[in-house]
């Protein structure tokens, strides 16, 4: 009858489950999440292989005798404009393309979402001094930004990394305060005010597992979104400097020649899309395995 | 004077708290004095907006910092004024050695950690030297006590019904074995039969542990089946104060306690319609001069509107009241109120 002196004897060799194992097991039932992942570890792996699939040399090396050629057994996709191998610039390409959108995306992220929480759960004169400080980011328009950024600094990768992560910090520190401004006023957050957590700890611990959703959701739409912005910057001089190749770069010289080899275009355009729809395919997943609520 | 303050794990004395916005002042609680004994339990008991909540907030000095203040008044636990504490050393006093159980189990827990790690955090917190093993195994202990099986430590609190919710916020506040707890309404939102369950389970608990405790209510019976002593309290002032047997079983009360009493429904007389304090609590923004029930009183005088009352004090019996200052005659004021 008593549960107490059951449950006794249990004490010692009981153990708390792994959350990482639960979430894992979580992620792995979504059909979705599962071709999402497959999908981006099959392209990160090529990425990571390039030397091995394709040398460096092949990206960058002009052929004036093989211009525009169309796909074969020896050009994949076909070569550009200087006859480049367009298979090769498109895997080394993806290799600067796809780790500036990650790291920007993570490092706007990480910065917009520690301000927003900040800014949310102290308000008062920090929020408005966060906010403010916003407004005048914002008023500028982010491509100028951007560009001024990078014309003033120089067109390299750390430049770039830097520009992209102030163009695109903006939105979540707006997103994430009007979550924590929600969140903070809920009874759980007293509570652990109540049982003795700092501010620090309960913004950590309580809030933002509680916005992690809606950030997720956010990052995964921006990886995209970064690629084709880099993809602007390129076209507009301000990219990776040439002759390294980028999805965006390889985008817009593409351009000359879609009527005549349209194949140029269709490879990293490609690729920008599955990149960017196995991303968000994770995303989802992720952002249901981290719902307890939806747990099955 | 030293002598009480060993002897009481909690005293308040004239206190007062107000809200403060751009448009209003909010006078919350107006002049408190409250004692708890050490191992003793409060009943704090008054209608909605009477202050209750505030003064539990107080004394872990949590009210909202941008309205709420504490204009006077001290809060002595263990001997200490907790007012002039800081906020870091007030970290180590919260959830270690006063702890707080809410009202509404269903919001009072984070729904994304699991309500093992929500225990544990306090744990953690507050015993920064445990090991993993040692932490998990209080957690376990812990669960046990409230009757929770430890295996469902891994859960969330959504997979749990309301009643063990609550009991996980009881396992919350005392994994750090509390001197005292602060009780809000804690089985206002659960149903009469998990009430029952509760009730008898902090009890268990509070005897086995030693724990003080300060049970805030509006429940008359609740008060009867738990408190050793019973504070009524009317817009931010207590007016009636002494142990569970004087207001129960005392001859002499408080016009609103009688009031309080006569609302219950009684089983043995028949009537169609339940008997209530007629007319609402007064504006805390603009309070009465004098005694602040002097509004709805049957018993109303003149003096009553002119200035707030003193303490009539038999033993441990007091009553905040024109009718039994020496003036009014007790013998007279007493025969008044039963025949009512």
């Amino acid at each position: 009858m008593n549960p107490q002196k059951v449950e006794s004897t249990t004490v010692d060799n009981f153990k708390r489950p792994s959350q990482t194992k639960e979430i894992w097991r979580r992620f792995s039932k979504s059909k979705g999440a599962v071709i999402g992942f497959v999908l981006f570890s099959i392209i990160a792996i090529m990425l990571l292989a390039a030397d091995f699939i394709v040398p460096y040399e092949a990206a960058i090396k002009q052929d004036f005798t093989q211009q525009l050629a169309a796909p074969s057994r020896e050009h994949f996709f076909g070569t550009d404009g200087y006859g480049r191998d367009a298979f090769a610039r498109l895997l080394h390409g993806g290799r600067t393309s796809l780790s500036i959108a990650l790291l920007a995306t993570f490092s706007s992220a990480v910065l917009g979402s520690a301000l927003g929480a900040i800014s949310g759960y102290f308000g008062g004169k920090v929020d408005s001094f966060i906010m403010r400080s916003l407004d005048i980011f914002m008023s500028v328009p982010d491509i100028l930004f951007t560009m001024a950024v990078v014309y003033a600094l120089g067109a390299n990768f750390t430049n770039l990394l830097f520009a992209l992560t102030l163009a695109y910090f903006t939105n979540y520190v707006r997103l994430v305060r009007s979550q924590v401004l929600n969140l903070a006023e809920q009874d759980y957050v007293e509570a652990a005010r109540a049982g003795g957590s700092g501010s620090t700890r309960i913004i950590l611990s309580h809030i933002i597992p509680n916005a992690v959703g809606v950030i997720i959701v956010n990052t995964t739409l921006n990886v995209a979104k970064i690629i084709l912005y880099e993809s602007t910057l390129s076209f507009l001089g301000l990219g990776m400097p040439p002759p390294q190749p980028e999805w965006g770069l390889m985008l817009s010289e593409a351009r000359e020649f879609m009527r005549t080899a349209p194949w140029l275009m269709f490879f990293p355009s490609a690729a920008i899309v599955i990149t960017a729809a196995s991303i968000n395919l994770m995303g989802d997943g992720l952002r249901d395995a981290l719902d307890p609520h939806l747990k099955s | 004077m030293a002598h009480t303050e060993i002897q009481n794990i909690l005293e308040i004395r004239d206190l007062k708290v107000i809200y403060k916005t751009d448009l209003e002042v909010v006078e919350a609680v107006n002049g408190l004095d409250l004692t708890i004994g050490k191992g003793k339990t409060l009943g704090l008991v008054g209608e909605t907006g009477a202050g209750k909540t505030t003064t539990a907030l107080s004394i872990l000095k949590l009210l909202p910092s941008i309205t709420g203040r504490i204009l006077q008044g001290e809060i002595y636990f263990d001997g200490e004024d907790i007012l002039k504490k800081s906020e870091h050393d007030m970290q180590s006093v919260r959830g270690n050695r006063i702890s707080m159980v809410f009202q509404d189990p269903m919001t009072s827990l984070n729904p994304v950690l699991t309500v093992g790690d929500q225990i544990a955090e306090a744990v953690q917190l507050h015993n920064p030297d445990m090991s993993k093993e040692q932490i998990n195994e209080r957690v376990a202990a812990t669960l046990n006590m409230v009757g929770i099986m430890p295996s469902r430590s891994g859960d969330y609190p959504h997979q749990f019904s309301g009643g063990m919710k609550q009991r996980v916020v009881i396992a919350m506040a005392l994994s750090c074995e509390p001197e005292l707890l602060i009780a809000d309404e804690p089985t206002t939102a659960l149903d009469v039969t998990i009430q029952a369950q509760v009730l008898t389970m902090i009890r268990e608990l509070r005897d086995r542990l030693g724990t003080s405790m300060l049970m805030i209510t509006h429940d008359l019976g609740i008060v009867a089946q738990t408190c050793d002593d019973v504070a009524v309290m009317y817009s931010g002032i207590i007016i009636e104060a002494g142990t569970a047997e004087d207001i129960f079983l005392g001859d002499k009360h408080h016009p609103y306690t009688v009031g309080l009493f006569n609302s219950i429904p009684n089983l043995d007389i028949k009537s169609d319609r339940l008997n209530p304090i007629t007319g609402l609590m007064p504006d805390p923004t603009n309070l009465p001069k004098g005694c602040v029930f002097a509004p709805r009183c049957n018993h109303q005088m003149e003096i009553c509107l002119e200035a707030r009352p003193g303490v009539f004090e038999e033993g441990t019996h007091k009553i905040r009241c024109y009718l039994f200052s020496e003036a009014a005659g007790n013998s007279k004021a007493g025969v008044d109120l039963n025949a009512e």
